[in-house]
């Protein structure tokens, strides 16, 4: 069952004095239900612009989006979305933070209480709902973030390099973490990133993109088994695969650099 | 100059001046950012009412509130109405600008984050401009209510039958500058405890600013 649609959706920026930047030609795929597809690529191949387009934070040049059979105008509750740069919002507890996206559908407030606190409890943050944003680390601040979009129940999870600003053990935590939430809750997820290790742990499927203008190079499937244990990282067949993505995204890296 | 001071309190019924520069001070200030706060969100959170209203603002924050002083006796007498206009021209329109200049440096991702949560353009200004922007907009009205009282000294100094800027210019018909620096020294304190009070609340106000 095809979750999300992307059909022929380019984009291209047009700067000071008209000059032309073709960020992405125009791609297409889609994403089952209970997917989790990586997209790996080099830096400014366009994968975040690519995620922006499906939250609707931005406009595609050409083509659609479509989420369960209907196209996608402009941001909404049902694209969640997670930041590379956190974005909690300051002057809320986790607590209300978590609460945001309810309080903006109108729900009952002790509905609110409990769902904000399943989810505190599902990223491990119980005992910290009173807490400011400025109040935790990065990991937890992520973690916050975490639960506050899927609070909100959206029908496909983004994600833009949420473990980017994290140090290496805790990004590994996290990654295991993340992926307990989406085995329990099948939620269909779209996840960038530039780490191998981290494309091929978490996904049922790895695309990888060019440098810019960015296409879609190669599309793999990781038919590794789940639950899936952070020992995974050094089996033979999560090597094989990590050799051949290596081998694919080096000469995407080099291009990018020379450009 | 300390004995002259006494003498004010004592016999010359000091507490009723300064009471009556305060009344002036707080009413002309009040009544201009209970005006200019809405107002300069509204100009922040929307290019379309900021490029309308900018120019306007800009321009009639370099008039020089002093120079309003004989006009606005002529217009509104020399009562309590046209040295609180003094202070109310004074402090609108620095307030509408730094609060609008407050409003639209919001953090964009904090926006977008907001929108991706299911949040409506009313719902962004309500619920993230807003609160964003609070601990500064304090701190602007903390920063205007210091040279409101400036505004408000100048207004006193014509025309006026209370206040301390009367008491400083009846001082100088008698020549007698020990008071007038006592006067001056006064409103010195009262800025400063007005504004370690500002300061103070705004701490309690918005504890997670200063985390």
């Amino acid at each position: 069952m095809i979750k999300l649609a992307i059909q022929g959706v380019s984009r291209v920026f047009i700067g000071a004095k008209g000059a032309k930047t073709e960020a992405l030609t125009p791609i297409d795929f889609n994403v089952r239900e209970n997917d989790f597809v990586t997209i790996l690529g080099p830096s400014g191949c366009g994968k975040s612009t690519l995620l922006r387009i499906v939250a609707g934070l931005d406009q595609p040049t050409t083509g659609n989006i479509l989420l369960d059979g209907n196209p996608v105008e402009g941001p909404g509750a049902e694209r969640g979305m997670v930041f590379q740069s956190y974005t909690l919002f300051p002057w809320l507890t986790v607590e209300q933070n978590i609460c945001f996206g309810m309080r903006e559908c109108g729900t009952p407030e002790r509905v609110q209480k409990e769902r904000a606190a399943y989810f505190i409890a599902k990223v491990g943050l119980r005992g910290f709902e009173q807490h400011y944003p400025k109040q935790l680390s990065g990991g937890m601040q992520q973690r916050t973030a975490i639960a506050r979009a899927l609070a909100n129940d959206p029908k496909i999870l983004l994600m833009d390099e949420p473990f980017g600003a994290l140090d290496n053990q805790t990004r590994v935590l996290m990654q295991e973490l993340l992926l307990g939430i989406w085995e329990s809750a099948q939620k269909t997820v779209l996840f960038v990133t530039h780490d191998i290790d981290e494309a091929i742990f978490m996904a049922n499927r790895v695309v990888v993109f060019t440098a810019r203008p960015g296409r879609i190079k190669t599309e793999l499937n990781v038919d590794l088994p789940h639950p899936r244990h952070y020992t995974i990282k050094t089996s033979p067949e999560f090597m094989a695969l990590k050799a051949r993505l290596t081998e694919e995204i080096r000469a995407e890296s080099m291009a990018a650099v020379e450009h | 100059m300390v004995r002259e001071g006494w003498l004010l309190f004592v016999e010359f019924n000091f507490i009723h001046d300064i009471g009556m520069t305060v009344w002036r001070v707080m009413g002309g200030f009040i009544l201009a950012a209970v005006i200019a706060v809405p107002l300069g969100i509204v100009m922040g959170a929307h290019k379309g009412v900021e490029a309308f209203l900018e120019p306007f603002v800009s321009f009639c924050r370099y008039l020089p509130a002093s120079a309003f002083i004989p006009l606005l006796i002529l217009w509104a007498g020399i009562g309590e109405l046209q040295k609180i206009l003094v202070i109310f021209i004074g402090s609108v329109f620095q307030i509408i600008l730094m609060v609008a200049v407050t409003v639209g440096a919001a953090r964009r991702d904090l926006v977008e984050a907001a929108y991706t949560l299911g949040a409506s353009p009313r719902g962004i200004v309500r619920r993230v401009l807003i609160p964003g922007a609070a601990p500064e907009i304090a701190e602007t009205l903390r920063l205007v209510l210091g040279w409101a009282w400036t505004y408000v000294i100048v207004a006193e100094l014509i025309g006026s039958s209370s206040g301390i800027g009367h008491m400083i210019t009846d001082s100088q018909a008698l020549l007698n500058t020990g008071q007038i620096i006592f006067g001056i020294i006064v409103i010195g304190l009262i800025g400063l405890i007005s504004d370690f009070a500002f300061k103070a609340f705004n701490r309690r106000l918005f504890t997670w600013s200063s985390l």
